[in-house]
């Protein structure tokens, strides 16, 4: 184990896959000469353009081609720019890649992996920051991944690439330079495992992509009040480790869930209704989300600061539930 | 372009069988007996086989909502195709596809789709594997006239242009996208022209002359496994049938058109050819007909015999 960035984490985890199995290339838009991230840097000049491919700004044909050259045996692996741009290509993934293998009465295997930068934070405004994450989820056939840390990052991009089914990397953009320790050698997260990144027994908080750094700043400021936060990541959205939520809130009898993404139809309410299904009799309180307003992401850094959901509202939203311990 | 005896028989066999096939549709859909959308490729049985003659097993066609001769020209069982539309377990799909996803992989068909312009972008990504593989294979790409006005057709003609893939893009511009003129729908009178946009070859054939077809596809794909990248031919056809379930269209086209198209009719001019330079005689294309029509009969009996998937699949294969 060593400390390295949340990016050079996803790189190293393209180059031992590559190294690994040459049936996996890595596709997309400037991905070759001018990694717009960062995350695809030396992959060029290591494995070739036939391996590391550019492609025209055409989503729709990325996609596409990531479909085909799957359908036929390799393991692509695509970086969409900005999730903001898997709009003009939604045909690919929701009636295409997503249905393929059930339509084809299971005949297809569709082992892609579409790594997408998400979220803001960054002042690129209302299509260039945003969290669509349950879009995504709310499709069968698709999984969902989104690593908070360097570790979880390396971990569930090798497991996505090994997977046998379309998987979508989601990396927060404020991630890509959070430091941690993360082992030289390969490993893989097996997807649809949470982890519990903080034990707590007073309350739970369940945290996805860049807001578990926020839960977990939000429940220090909580430990000083007396108050234990569990903190949760999913960190796999679909398939969703709900046994590890509902162990928590059985213990703690209180949830508050928290997500970049609006508020309204997010990821949230899934994790709200199940937990409200399955133990309601164990709940002292309802379930609360922290999440962002229903507007497009602002550009005006006082107001997209006002926008992003941070430590101080997850505080405020548990504090709401919680009788102070003083 | 010098074609055994043989392969010229196969060829007008499996005209006769797609036509036979699509009308032994029309027939179970006018009973009742299947139900779902169904768009009949009966018209347009020149391109699918003179296209899909000029490739082999291994190389790979992405196909259309329109998909049945496609299916069919590429080695397609009659039996397990009607299963699919009967949704029996038999079906390519089990069942869970029906008429516009039948697909067979081992095949090299890479489905039909239910979304215009969708199969494009998928063709790319076969050609690409088969490049990234270092294998001669292609990828065959079917669409109609309709979808050339789709984004996606246009992102997927650039890509392979640029990456130099083994692609051919058959346009079979049957004249109408569903039910609006091509006059109504796009500028251009010849296709073909787009290709100039993507510096590619583009040709129009007569997709009523199977052999016309087979001849420019033929050069398109050895272009292709040269490594000197895609082609785009346009095969001026004509479907018979609705563009959706199994009217016959009098209510959208001018009845003069459609007489003349039927005129020109793939199956009839070929099988003349065929008699007039002594490649098949009269009593042998009878055979073949009457062999097809047996086929038919005995692939409805199959399908319509096939069960229907049990409950407990409907969860089963949403995820590898």
């Amino acid at each position: 184990m060593r400390p390295i960035i949340y990016l050079m984490a996803l790189n190293e985890a393209l180059q031992q896959e590559m190294e690994r199995d040459p049936t996996v290339f890595v596709t997309g838009e400037d991905v070759g000469q001018h990694p717009p991230m960062g995350v695809t840097l030396g992959l060029l000049q290591k494995f070739g353009p036939q391996r590391v491919v550019d492609t025209p700004i055409s989503e729709s044909a990325i996609l596409g081609l990531a479909v085909g050259a799957a359908a036929a045996g390799l393991r692509p692996v695509v970086e969409i720019m900005f999730i903001d741009f898997l709009f003009v290509a939604f045909d690919q993934v929701i009636n295409q890649m997503a249905k393929m293998r059930y339509m084809f009465g299971g005949k297809a295997k569709l082992p892609i992996v579409v790594r997408c930068p998400c979220g803001g934070g960054y002042q690129m405004a209302a299509q260039h920051s945003q969290s669509l994450e349950a879009m995504l989820c709310h499709i069968p056939g698709l999984k969902v991944v989104m690593p908070a840390t360097p570790y979880d990052a390396k971990g569930l991009l090798t497991a996505a690439i090994r997977d046998d089914n379309p998987v979508f990397c989601l990396e927060h953009k404020k991630c890509y330079t959070l430091t941690g320790d993360v082992p030289q050698e390969q490993y893989e997260l097996p997807l649809g495992v949470a982890e519990v990144k903080r034990p707590g027994s007073d309350v739970t908080i369940v945290a996805t992509s860049y807001m578990v750094h926020e839960a977990l700043h939000a429940a220090e400021e909580l430990a000083g009040r007396g108050i234990e936060a569990e903190v949760i990541d999913p960190r796999t959205l679909l398939p969703l480790d709900m046994d590890t939520i509902l162990k928590s809130v059985r213990k703690t009898h209180r949830v508050v869930i928290v997500h970049e993404a609006v508020k309204f139809c997010g990821f949230g309410a899934e994790i709200a209704a199940q937990v409200a299904e399955a133990a309601f009799d164990a709940l002292e309180a309802p379930p609360l989300r922290v999440a962002a307003p229903f507007c497009p992401v602002p550009f005006s850094a006082p107001l997209e600061e006002a926008y992003l959901p941070n430590a101080q509202d997850i505080v405020d939203a548990v504090s709401s539930l919680t009788p102070a311990k003083t | 372009m010098d074609i055994s005896r043989e392969k010229l028989i196969e060829m007008y066999e499996r005209m006769v069988t797609i036509r036979r096939f699509e009308e032994g549709a029309a027939g179970l859909m006018r009973d009742g007996r299947i139900k779902g959308f169904i768009h009949l490729y009966a018209g347009e049985e020149a391109v699918a086989v003179g296209a899909c003659f000029a490739i082999g097993k291994e190389d790979y066609i992405a196909s259309t909502h329109r998909g049945h001769g496609h299916l069919i020209a590429k080695g397609g069982d009659p039996k397990n195709m009607y299963a699919e539309l009967f949704g029996g377990r038999d079906g390519y799909c089990r069942g869970k596809g029906g008429s516009m996803h039948i697909a067979d992989l081992d095949l090299g068909i890479l489905g039909a789709n239910g979304i215009v312009g969708a199969g494009p972008p998928i063709a790319v990504g076969a050609a690409f594997a088969a490049q990234y593989k270092g294998e001669r294979g292609v990828s065959l790409c079917f669409f109609g006239d309709g979808a050339t006005n789709q984004g996606s057709v246009h992102e997927a003609m650039n890509m392979a242009a640029v990456l130099k893939l083994p692609v051919v893009f058959i346009c079979e511009n049957n004249l109408y996208g569903e039910y609006t003129r091509q006059d109504r729908h796009q500028g251009v009178k010849n296709i073909a022209e787009r290709a100039k946009a993507y510096a590619m070859p583009g040709i129009t054939v007569d997709g009523m002359d199977v052999l016309a077809v087979h001849e420019a596809v033929g050069e398109a794909v050895r272009r292709a496994r040269d490594g000197e990248g895609p082609s785009l031919i346009e095969c001026k056809t004509y479907r018979y049938f609705d563009h959706q379930g199994i009217g016959d269209g009098v209510a959208d086209r001018p009845t003069e058109e459609m007489e003349a198209w039927r005129a020109k009719d793939a199956i009839v001019r070929f099988r003349r050819h065929l008699i007039q330079t002594k490649s098949l005689s009269e009593a042998e294309a009878e055979d073949i007909d009457r062999r097809v029509a047996a086929r038919i009969e005995d692939a409805i009996a199959f399908a319509a015999a096939s069960p229907p998937p049990t409950e407990d699949e409907l969860l089963t294969d949403v995820y590898a």
